[in-house]
């Protein structure tokens, strides 16, 4: 459907401001936005008002819909906070509040965004340096490649905690541990997509290197490596969404002093719902954001490298 | 890279010896000498792969000497073979069976001494690189120096007339276009040899033409050696000195035939009677190869 509007829109005469708006990205965002608002609305309104029948039934108040929905959407610890709710606590946590306190969610999200690129630059790195073991050396791709996927098989949250247990014990705190959690997350969509990207040159420019009688090295640089590029960074959009999700693990069993993870921890123990709200669509904003990064660092290599627009 | 004394001495002799043909695992024959130095020595080669159906004979007793300065065209139908036999000369296959000596050396010592220019069905351009750095490809990794490699990517734009497209990616190229500076990049190399696998198979008849009266004139000017697999009649006898005919399942050389076409020609001779005849004799041998199949 839109892409026939789109082809439609290469007719002779230019679309007046109104199309052209009705067709800009920048509208489909806002209609898709402005859809999970008014979805959350609605999910409010019901999910509280139980809880919200129960305080007019003991103050023996009857409310009117008006009423009774405004208050639905105002709990102190609602089952889902309204999104205005959370609206305000970001704006009271981030801009009211100095982002060196620790009630500032910008300093929460600081420390859980440095072990993310931590992770996701270890986990890139390990990677890459798996995935060119794997590729050159014939018996790794039968014996460590099983061990890459089964790594994954174990849910994080089991072996997080073990993770900062053995570290701690080595003397390892802060930061490191989390970085690791995010590395184990983040190394496996490189490792896959690397393997397949270095395997990627034509059978036909294998051969031309043959001819050349190229050394293993020089193959891999002036061939394999180049080729695996565009699959590198398709790694990286996952693997930094994963890193983020293993640092925030991260940060559960350390005992909630730092980080989104942290936040999400507190608020939870206190029934806070908007503070942990509030830390998801941080959290949330975050990964978008660190994936919009890759993606335009991807569009500038590739035009380096001469890619056609 | 290991090499017998016995081989590395065959190249100062010229001789193609059968000790010099004598590759690790070959059978020495004694028939492999022919009369003066050929670029390239065939004797009783066969190759059969091993696939899961089975072993498929893809060539079967193939006897060939190429002299230098020769255009051989090997032309037959897809099986027969003929791309096989261009990689076993280029060692991207090895021979199962006979000796097969590249400038009295085995395949593999040529190839190591990079003696032989390869141009493939597609261009093979590397999507990153712009045309200079495409055809310095091979310079780099002979490790010659910046000066060189400027000096060769220039005079190699300038032999296929691509001048002025440097600085171009492949994506902005035609298909023929793209092939040429392919050609460029395997010249690049300065081999006395330069061996084509139906580079203009994917271009429309005009572009081939155009490529063809080309690659003559290239030929006449650099006095290489020319080994060229088609499928096309046409371009194997506008083309070649000499016309080897396959047949397929198992590939095996039906005829071979000696053009006396004038080394100097234009696309012309086409219409000639001469041309005709010899067009004739290549559709007559593809046709009696084929024959059994009905």
């Amino acid at each position: 459907m839109s892409a026939t509007a789109a082809s439609i829109a290469h007719a002779p005469a230019p679309p007046g401001l109104l199309k052209r708006f009705l067709r800009s990205s920048f509208f489909a965002v806002s209609v898709i936005v402005l859809a999970i608002i008014v979805i959350w609305y609605i999910a409010a309104t019901f999910l509280n008002s139980p809880w919200q029948y129960e305080v007019f039934a003991r103050q023996d108040v009857k409310p009117g819909v008006v009423e009774f929905i405004e208050a639905t959407w105002s709990q102190e610890r609602p089952v889902l906070p309204a999104p205005h709710q959370v609206g305000e606590e970001l704006y009271k946590t981030i801009v009211l509040t100095a982002p060196t306190s620790k009630r500032s969610l910008l300093y929460h999200g600081w420390i859980t965004l440095s072990s993310t690129l931590a992770g996701f630059v270890l986990g890139t790195l390990l990677g890459i340096g798996l995935a060119i073991a794997i590729v050159h050396v014939a018996s790794l791709d039968k014996s460590l490649m099983p061990w890459v996927v089964a790594s994954q098989t174990i849910p994080i949250l089991a072996i997080a905690p073990m993770i900062i247990v053995v570290l701690a014990s080595l003397g390892l705190t802060g930061l490191l541990p989390k970085a690791v959690i995010s590395t184990y997350l983040s190394f496996f969509p490189v490792t896959v997509g690397m393997v397949k990207g270095l395997r990627a040159p034509d059978p036909i420019n294998l051969d031309l290197m043959r001819t050349y009688n190229a050394s293993k090295a020089q193959t891999f640089w002036k061939l394999r490596w180049p080729t695996s590029v565009p699959y590198l960074f398709v790694s990286m959009r996952v693997a930094i969404a994963a890193s983020l999700v293993g640092a925030i693990v991260g940060e559960l069993p350390t005992g909630a002093v730092a980080g989104l993870g942290a936040r999400l921890l507190t608020g939870s123990y206190y029934g806070q719902t908007v503070q942990i709200w509030s830390a998801l669509v941080v959290a949330a904003v975050m990964a978008a954001v660190l994936v919009t990064i890759v993606g335009i660092a991807q569009r500038i290599v590739m035009r380096l490298m001469g890619m056609p627009p | 890279m290991v090499t017998s004394p016995e081989t590395a001495a065959a190249p100062v002799t010229g001789q193609v010896t059968p000790a010099g043909a004598a590759a690790p695992g070959a059978i020495p024959d004694q028939q492999a000498a022919p009369p003066e130095s050929p670029v390239i020595g065939i004797d009783h080669l066969s190759l059969t792969f091993h696939t899961n159906d089975g072993p498929v004979e893809a060539l079967r007793d193939i006897n060939l000497a190429i002299g230098r300065g020769e255009f051989v065209s090997l032309i037959g139908p897809s099986g027969c073979g003929k791309t096989t036999l261009l990689r076993v000369i280029a060692d991207l296959e090895r021979q199962t069976g006979g000796t097969i000596a590249v400038n009295g050396v085995t395949p593999r010592e040529a190839r190591e001494k990079r003696a032989y220019g390869y141009v493939f069905q597609a261009a093979a351009l590397y999507p990153w690189r712009n045309i200079a750095r495409n055809i310095a490809l091979p310079l780099e990794i002979m490790g010659l120096r910046r000066a060189e490699r400027d000096r060769r990517v220039a005079d190699n734009l300038a032999l296929v007339n691509l001048q002025g497209f440097e600085r171009k990616f492949p994506w902005q190229l035609s298909g023929g276009m793209q092939q040429r500076a392919s050609i460029a990049r395997a010249l690049a190399v300065e081999p006395e040899l330069l061996l084509m696998d139906e580079p203009f198979g994917a271009l429309d008849e005009i572009v081939r033409d155009h490529l063809n009266e080309q690659l003559l004139q290239l030929w006449a000017k650099t006095n290489k050696t020319v080994v060229f697999v088609t499928h096309s009649i046409p371009e194997a006898v506008f083309l070649s000195t000499r016309i080897v005919v396959m047949s397929p399942r198992p590939g095996k050389i039906h005829d071979v035939i000696d053009s006396g076409l004038p080394r100097d020609r234009s696309l012309d001779i086409r219409e000639t009677p001469e041309f005709l005849k010899i067009a004739h004799r290549v559709r007559e041998g593809l046709r009696a190869g084929h024959s059994y199949e009905d």
